[in-house]
């Protein structure tokens, strides 16, 4: 890395390249040594069992950090059959041997050097920027290894820097897969196998500055790479917020926002990414893409960001944001309520809906406890101090309520503090015509932090045989309860069918209220003790489901787009002629398939 | 008295009938239709609304657990009065215990008798299974208390027409739908529409079933359950009631009094009743790879939506499936092959004779996969014995030989002689018919190998095309899939040894000549009769005529014939058969069915017509069908 700088003439000079060096060496791959190399999230939180044999989170960047939650192994023998005794072990580190060879010619290395671009062949960063968050990725990473990889990683530290890339992949024919936050859940960053060239992982991580903030527009140029906990930081530090929380925002940049079509938690007053961008630089190899002004809205032929938005690094690399920003919030409340069952619970969210539209800020609706199939009823719930919260509340309110169909809906709102408390009222009016009964400030907000601690639960399955996936899809409000009900019972029925052996988890929640429609979630894990192609299987339930999902007037995606994943069923989900509509796009843009990821189409 | 707790769909919340009501009412579905209409009318919805709650309050039914504890006991007395055994397959029962706990259940009955649905009723409440409501004509309503008392058990009542009133349709298909989706009872209804009058399975009607089908389509329901139930009668309560219909002696309408002076019937016996519960046919898996839901996702659910083509044919492609279910599992008495072989022996058969050929009958009935119940192996003499008695007013033993019981009139003139022989004719062939649906596919090769001029397999396969066109209405084909039926029938031929394949040719051995004619002259009645018909259409209607004119037309035609004596052929009085070979030809092309005010009326085409008769008298070759696979 020393030899493609130049020699240092002077002090100054000198003093900023051993920075220079010093932050390549240390400061780049920092996120990626904080970040479990094999499972979600940071190394050091995570679900254990203590020596008492009770479940632990460890860390202390969670709420949840360092609580025990006693009743969580029984809940997890119940629910899975599984038993603390059969354990899987993954891999306590990379084995650098099993890595396919960085190939990667010599004429482009030099040309690189010129540019003076960090970049690295080493095997365990090609392994991290050869996934995302898919169960098969995962469980590849734990046991095996993946048969493509990307050959090189470069780090630009600007949209200049993404110009000479890109230029350079065009010159030497390179395949380039931009990589954000990695938190892609469609395969989307897997490298096709059969791709011949070199693969050049294009990592934004290091383009992450506020370029500027215009107070008077209320408006942020960004780079692409910040990640989205880093953007709220920072904006913070001048009172302002772009208020977009998508579950993953710890880990996921804004470029990848933009290329998925992302949608965050408090869209109702903020808006999905979609609202919020006002103007997009993307490299593309025809040269760069983006419109002349930055104005919030103009008519002038389909709206070329909505190419963009969602193109899944088909395209190019998106380098600069500008994002509408708020103010901080002056008041913050959070809420929950507690329905007798799931369809008063869907029927309430779809009347606040109507009403208040846009006066709040979440509302999410989940099932509290998951239901065995074959099995008895069982009381179970996932967070134990959130339960206990309930729990104490349901001794004391609701001894009418069927414990096994409780449902509860969290609820967050935000702005000045008169008007959260007026709309506050107006949805606990709503709620108790539907049956609904307020449990307190305290649940609400524990629901939201377990949205953030959730995916780390995978990685404790997978420790003992329980694999599981969620998927999301968007649906319209007449159809919400008929599709949660079918989509469960066709995985119930699919796994019976593909011998799992345990009754799975199959379970929803609604995230996301629209005018016409909500978002759903799917939860769906199963104990696989007795399968032996364990992936294979999850993969042939999860297809049912989805396919479940279309026949029921569901989308293909909510938010968490195609990629390779959900390719195979875009004919059917918007048409022939429209798939040719993006076909053309391709072509023209990008027509001898730098950006070869294969995703989308 | 009987602890009836039965078990019951899983989703199932439970309510009231009234509860049904106004929940229809109240649905999306019939509230767009009332709009639509007052927009249309210019009238105000709630003269429309009011309408409609009477329709529902004409259609609903009112299940009570009384009136069904009624009649489970009075008709336990009547059953046991009427019938020797019922006889019923357990794991049939078991297998619908689980289907009604897990999804929506359609139950499919063979529809022979008015004993159906009570029987099935009755059966069902036994077993402590969900109580079916049941689709009933609306006739039965005319009966005074019987009909208030079917209602109370559960039967609800749809109009024979009602294509042309949207409110109707609006109403009776969110009725019976929201039923299902509720998972509130099994519904029962009858594929074939009405009663066979013939003991044959009529073609399937497809409203009811395209409603019930509607839910899953939607995803409403997660599945649907089709359970086809075959019913089978030793004796037929009504077989003479329905021979003398056939013959154009109106049915008697329902009513109470009719059915107190029916009560002499009591004293007779009626032998036993086989019910078939077939295994449930999952909805889902049918559709499964043949549905394009797409339609169904880009408008609401609740605007009516006419059912694509794809969906059509879907529907009346499991309704079919759904018959020949039925027709596979119903259960052949022996009285059913002795009817067969005693009419292609008249008018006096030798009674040992007539065993033997019985039980090489029994063999190839099973070797065409008919369902004999021959109780306990009993000796063939004691089987074709007791059928006799059983039938004694249909056929007798006299002087070591079998005869038909038509020797009524001896004394009247020749046209009452041909009346009495022709009811007995057509009460026996109630029974053979039985076997027909059987023996169809096989019968039509033996039948286009004789008239077939070579036996050149694309030859012989025209032909049995041809009839299988011609016979479309007459017996039940799986639509489209001719070259299939053609295989399987070449198949059980070859089984039995009566023809033998080679690449091109097909050739009756000469063991199976036998087999071949016996075919062929089981199928005989038909092929005969509509050639006669054909002939009355060809020959005598120049003009444009409706069905109310044809029928007696033709009937008269036959009947000359038959007192000439210039035919044999009894069974083209029957109008079933004549509205069969109309609607075939209608099918054909040969004749042109129009819609007018008043009704159908037809319009032969007589040079169509007279190539048809040519094809039958294999004049002229018939048309080479398309069939690579030959």
């Amino acid at each position: 890395l020393v030899n493609c700088f130049p020699k240092p003439y002077n002090r100054k000079a000198f003093w900023i390249c051993s920075m220079l060096i010093l932050s390549l060496m240390f400061f780049f791959p920092l996120r990626q040594e904080l970040l479990k190399w094999n499972g979600w999230g940071y190394n050091d939180s995570k679900f254990i069992f203590n020596k008492k044999g009770q479940a632990e989170f460890t860390g202390k960047r969670y709420r949840l950090g360092g609580m025990v939650l006693p009743t969580f192994k029984e809940w997890i023998e119940k629910t899975f059959g599984a038993s603390l005794e059969h354990k899987t072990t993954s891999r306590a580190s990379l084995n650098v041997n099993d890595v396919p060879p960085s190939i990667v010619n010599e004429e482009f290395l030099q040309d690189l050097r010129a540019t003076k671009i960090s970049y690295s062949q080493d095997a365990e960063d090609r392994v991290f920027r050869a996934h995302g968050h898919c169960l098969h990725e995962i469980f590849v990473l734990r046991e095996g290894m993946f048969k493509r990889i990307p050959d090189i990683v470069v780090w630009p530290v600007c949209h200049e820097d993404v110009v000479k890339i890109v230029e350079l992949a065009c010159k030497h024919n390179l395949c380039i897969i931009p990589f954000g936050g990695g938190t892609s859940v469609s395969s989307a960053l897997e490298c096709p196998e059969e791709e011949k060239r070199t693969i050049v992982s294009l990592d934004t991580s290091q383009m992450n500055r506020i370029l500027w903030i215009d107070e008077k527009n209320l408006t942020a140029c960004v780079e692409a790479g910040i990640v989205g906990q880093d953007l709220e930081k920072q904006l913070a530090e001048s009172g302002f917020c772009t208020g977009h929380e998508p579950d993953s925002m710890e880990f996921s940049s804004l470029g990848g926002w933009v290329a998925t079509r992302a949608s965050g938690m408090k869209k109702n007053i903020y808006g999905n990414i979609e609202d919020l961008v006002i103007h997009i630089k993307m490299v593309t190899p025809r040269g760069i893409v983006e419109k002349n002004c930055q104005v919030p809205r103009m008519s002038t032929g389909p709206d070329i960001h909505h190419f963009i938005m969602g193109s899944e690094g088909t395209l190019g690399v998106v380098t600069e944001v500008t994002i509408k920003i708020r103010p901080v919030p002056e008041y913050q409340k959070y809420g929950s309520v507690v329905f007798p069952n799931f369809e008063r619970g869907v029927a309430c969210l779809r009347e606040v809906a109507k009403i208040l539209r846009a006066l709040f800020a979440s509302i999410c609706l989940f099932l509290l406890f998951a239901k065995g199939h074959a099995l008895k009823p069982q009381v179970a719930s996932i967070f134990t101090s959130f339960l206990d919260g309930l729990k104490k509340f349901y001794i004391t309110k609701f001894k009418g309520f069927d414990p096994n169909i409780l449902c509860v809906a969290t609820l967050l709102f935000e702005g000045d503090r008169e008007k959260v408390l007026q709309h506050e009222k107006q949805v606990y009016d709503i709620a108790t015509k539907f049956g609904g009964l307020a449990a307190g400030e305290d649940n609400g907000q524990r629901g939201y932090m377990l949205t953030f601690v959730i995916a780390y639960l995978r990685d404790l399955g997978l420790d003992y045989y329980v694999i599981g996936e969620s998927f999301e899809t968007s649906v319209p409000w007449d159809r919400v309860l008929d599709l949660c009900r079918n989509v469960k019972e066709r995985i119930v029925r699919e796994c019976k069918e593909k011998g799992v052996q345990f009754a799975p988890l199959s379970t929803c929640r609604v995230t996301q209220t629209y005018d016409a429609g909500a978002c759903v979630y799917f939860y769906f894990a199963f104990n696989y003790r007795g399968i032996s192609d364990p992936i294979h299987v999850y993969e042939q339930i999860e297809r049912a489901a989805r396919e479940e999902i279309l026949a029921n007037g569901g989308s293909l995606s909510h938010h968490h787009g195609v990629g390779k994943l959900r390719k195979r069923w875009m004919k059917e989900s918007i048409s022939d002629v429209g798939l040719g509509m993006l076909r053309s796009v391709k072509e023209y843009v990008d027509p001898n398939n730098i950006f070869g990821n294969k995703n989308l189409l | 008295m009987k602890c009836y707790t039965p078990v019951i769909y899983k989703g199932l919340s439970p309510c009231k009938p009234n509860a049904i009501k106004s929940a229809v009412l109240q649905s999306e579905q019939v509230q767009y239709v009332i709009k639509q209409l007052a927009k249309e009318m210019g009238e105000s919805p709630d003269i429309i609304q009011e309408e409609a709650t009477e329709i529902l309050d004409e259609m609903g039914h009112r299940m009570q657990l009384g009136a069904v504890r009624f009649f489970a006991f009075t008709l336990s007395k009547i059953f046991k009065q009427l019938f020797q055994r019922v006889c019923v397959n357990e794991e049939g029962m078991q297998r619908l215990q689980h289907a009604i706990q897990e999804h929506p259940v359609v139950l499919l009955p063979s529809h022979r008798s008015y004993v159906d649905f009570l029987m099935l009723s009755y059966l069902l409440y036994t077993y402590d299974l969900a109580l079916p409501v049941i689709a009933a004509g609306i006739d039965f309503l005319g009966m005074k208390i019987v009909g208030e008392l079917l209602r109370r058990a559960g039967a609800f009542f749809m109009r024979r027409s009602f294509g042309g009133n949207r409110l109707y349709w609006a109403v009776f298909a969110e009725y019976v739908k929201t039923m299902l989706r509720s998972g509130y009872a099994p519904i029962e209804f009858f594929l074939e529409g009405t009663r066979s009058r013939t003991a044959k399975t009529l073609t399937p009607k497809f409203g009811l079933l395209s409603i019930v089908m509607e839910p899953f389509f939607k995803r409403e329901v997660f599945d649907t359950y089709l359970v086809p139930i075959s019913i089978s009668y030793e004796r037929i309560l009504e077989e003479s009631l329905y021979a003398y219909e056939l013959l154009g002696v109106p049915k008697p309408k329902e009513s109470t009094s009719g059915l107190l002076k029916a009560r002499r019937i009591l004293s007779d016996n009626f032998g036993t009743i086989h019910i078939y519960v077939g295994q449930p046919v999952s909805l889902r898996t049918l559709a499964s790879g043949r549905i394009n839901r797409c339609p169904y996702n880009l408008v609401p659910r609740h605007l009516p939506q006419k059912p694509s083509e794809d969906i059509q044919e879907f529907v009346s492609d499991v309704a079919y499936k759904m018959e020949l279910l039925q027709i596979e599992n119903m259960v052949l008495s022996p009285w059913v092959l002795v009817a067969a072989v005693l009419l292609q022996n008249l008018p006096a058969m030798e009674f040992e004779l007539l065993i033997e050929k019985t039980l090489w009958l029994k063999g190839l009935t099973q070797t065409f996969g008919g369902f004999i119940e021959w109780p306990d192996n009993l000796c063939a003499k004691k089987a074709v014995l007791s059928g006799l008695t059983l039938h004694s007013n249909i056929a007798s033993l006299v002087d070591g030989h079998v005869v038909l019981n038509d020797k009524g009139m001896e004394d009247g003139a020749v046209g009452e002689m041909v009346f009495r022989h022709a009811l007995a004719v057509l009460m026996c062939a109630t029974y053979r018919n039985q076997l027909l649906n059987v023996f169809v596919r096989p019968a039509l090769v033996a039948i286009a190998l004789q008239m077939a001029p070579s036996f050149r397999k694309e030859e012989v396969y025209s032909c049995f095309n041809f009839l299988r066109d011609v016979f479309s209405d007459e017996f039940i084909f799986f639509p489209g899939i001719s070259l299939k039926d053609f295989e399987e029938g070449c198949f059980l031929l070859t089984k039995c040894d009566a023809i033998q394949t080679s690449q091109q040719e097909i050739y009756p051995t000469d063991k199976g000549s036998g087999t071949v004619s016996f075919l062929s002259a089981m199928f005989r009645p038909f092929v005969e009769g509509y050639q006669l018909i054909f002939r009355y259409l060809s020959k005598e209607m120049k003009e444009a005529f409706t069905e109310k004119q044809f029928i007696p037309g033709v009937r008269n035609f036959v009947f000359q014939l038959l007192e000439k004596g210039s035919t044999q052929c009894y069974e083209a009085l029957s109008s079933d058969m004549q509205k069969n070979a109309l609607s075939a030809l209608v099918q054909l092309g040969a004749v042109k069915k129009k819609k007018m005010p008043s009704g159908f009326t037809y319009n032969v085409n007589q040079e169509a017509v007279s190539k048809i008769l040519d094809m039958f008298d294999a004049r002229i070759p018939v048309q080479k069908p398309v069939a690579a696979r030959l």
